[in-house]
């Protein structure tokens, strides 16, 4: 029987899959982690977390926030002298955290993420009222009210939507899910 | 009049219709037709990427088969949307196997992707396209003395195409210079505007809002313009809860390029959606009252 693929092996074929170079070419200059806007707030900079997967590190990579914590702005992709997708890599390590339900406690992003495709798979079209409960719940009092605040402005000028929006071929377009996913329906 | 598909995506349809509007307005004074691509579906935003590729690729596939049963180009004027759109576009035409996979998808619609439109940015369609010299000649209200900052974001120039300058472009300066208004040096322009991570990294998203307006604040700009709704959401929306984050006292208008562009043009600051801010756009006031005067 064959060995089990390393997790930097199994990282790297996600990332030729989005057209990538893989990750065991970085050179650890750490310009990805310079240029990141969002570097001070993750757990690992992007060059540790590189430094990390290569040393086959699975547990701590997938428990810290570093890739949830990726707006992916492509920044990093742009500048890496090696041509390593980081933002691409991001990507991966969400879907593999996702796939595996192996990530860091409270974080809102694979709850969001996973709460905005059911949105989508049930009207074709995203509707924010349906999708506030799966952060706004996780929000602290101030936070919740601030963003009720800013809810509240957005109304009373008419940029919130009452009615959720639905695309006409709603029904072709589940069966066309369905032939990606074949997981059954989610509304 | 060359007509396009316009994709305007969920977000034009409530909280940035001053875009959709703008953009329509703005755009056929300068010899451009939209017609709404027919039952189009979201994007997929980032959130699909983050559960499959595959599915995801589906998805942005629909849209592009159902514009190239139109015969028309389509362009997305929100940057999340054009980079989904533009890369699926790309690797369907060079992976004949995925564009399969996809295809058997797209038969449960009655669609199919061939690879034969393309795709643009709206900011790329009048700033390069349609281009600065065109707009100068039909400049009739110039913005003279109004002081913008040109804020690119992230997705309409990254990830690269092909060998353009993803480090310092400007067409945006110069979309600006055509409209007669003074293109601030804004060295954040192209910095991230957090994107969804407001929703979900909130005090990191605040921060990096935070920091973006302080530059504006700092070069003198009396406005953002922006050219993408969630960039225009999180700079001008979340404008209060960062000054009670931080105790700042921003006050910095953020308006879509298409509602300068509609000014300059000499269209009526109503038919733009100018009066939807939370954030009230006093600095162009001067303008949109010629505009009025005038009609």
């Amino acid at each position: 029987m064959q060995a089990k693929l390393p997790f930097s092996q199994e990282i790297s074929n996600l990332l030729y899959a989005a057209h990538g170079n893989p990750v065991q070419t970085c050179i650890q200059c750490g310009t990805c982690s310079a240029t990141c806007p969002v570097a001070d707030f993750m757990d690992y900079t992007p060059r540790r977390l590189i430094g990390m997967i290569r040393a086959d590190m699975k547990d701590e990579v997938l428990d810290s926030n570093t890739f949830w914590f990726c707006a992916s702005c492509y920044h990093c992709t742009v500048r890496c002298p090696k041509g390593i997708d980081i933002a691409g890599l991001m990507y991966g390590l969400k879907r593999y955290s996702m796939w595996h339900g192996h990530y860091q406690e409270g974080l809102i992003g694979p709850v969001f993420s996973e709460a905005f495709v059911k949105t989508i798979m049930g009207s074709g079209r995203s509707y924010e009222p349906v999708l506030a409960p799966s952060y706004m719940l996780s929000f602290n009092l101030r936070e919740f009210l601030q963003e009720a605040q800013t809810a509240t402005s957005l109304m009373l000028k008419g940029r919130l939507p009452v009615l959720p929006p639905r695309i006409r071929h709603l029904e072709e377009f589940k069966r066309m899910v369905e032939r990606v996913i074949p997981l059954g329906r989610t509304s | 009049m060359k007509t396009y598909a316009l994709f305007p995506g969920c977000s034009l349809e409530k909280i940035a219709l001053s875009y959709a509007q703008s953009a329509v307005e703005s755009a056929r004074l300068l010899g451009v037709e939209f017609k709404e691509l027919a039952d189009w579906n979201c994007c997929g935003a980032t959130a699909y990427f983050h559960v499959d590729e595959l599915l995801a690729y589906t998805l942005s596939a629909r849209n592009l088969a159902q514009a190239e049963r139109e015969n028309l180009d389509v362009v997305a004027p929100c940057a999340a949307c054009y980079k989904n759109m533009y890369f699926t576009n790309e690797y369907l035409k060079s992976d004949p196997d995925l564009a399969e996979h996809v295809n058997f998808a797209l038969e449960e619609d009655g669609l199919h992707f061939s690879g034969k439109i393309a795709v643009r940015h709206l900011l790329e369609l009048l700033a390069r396209e349609v281009g600065p010299e065109q707009v100068r000649q039909r400049v009739t209200n110039p913005l003279e003395g109004l002081r913008v900052a040109p804020y690119y974001g992230c997705q309409i120039i990254r990830p690269r195409k092909a060998n353009e300058d993803v480090e310092q472009p400007q067409f945006f300066e110069e979309l600006l210079l055509a409209m007669g208004a003074v293109a601030v040096d804004y060295p954040y322009k192209l910095r991230c505007c957090s994107g969804s991570l407001l929703i979900t990294s909130r005090h990191a998203a605040l921060s990096l809002v935070r920091d973006l307006l302080q530059c504006a604040v700092d070069r003198q700009a009396a406005v953002i313009a922006t050219a993408c709704p969630l960039c225009q959401v999180n700079l001008e929306c979340y404008q209060q809860q960062v000054n009670q984050e931080f105790g700042t006292d921003f006050s910095m208008p953020v308006m879509y390029f298409t509602q300068l562009l509609g000014l300059a043009l000499g269209i009526p600051p109503k038919r733009l959606g100018i009066g939807s801010e939370l954030v009230e756009a006093t600095p162009v006031a001067p303008y949109a009252d010629r505009v009025e005067r005038a009609a």
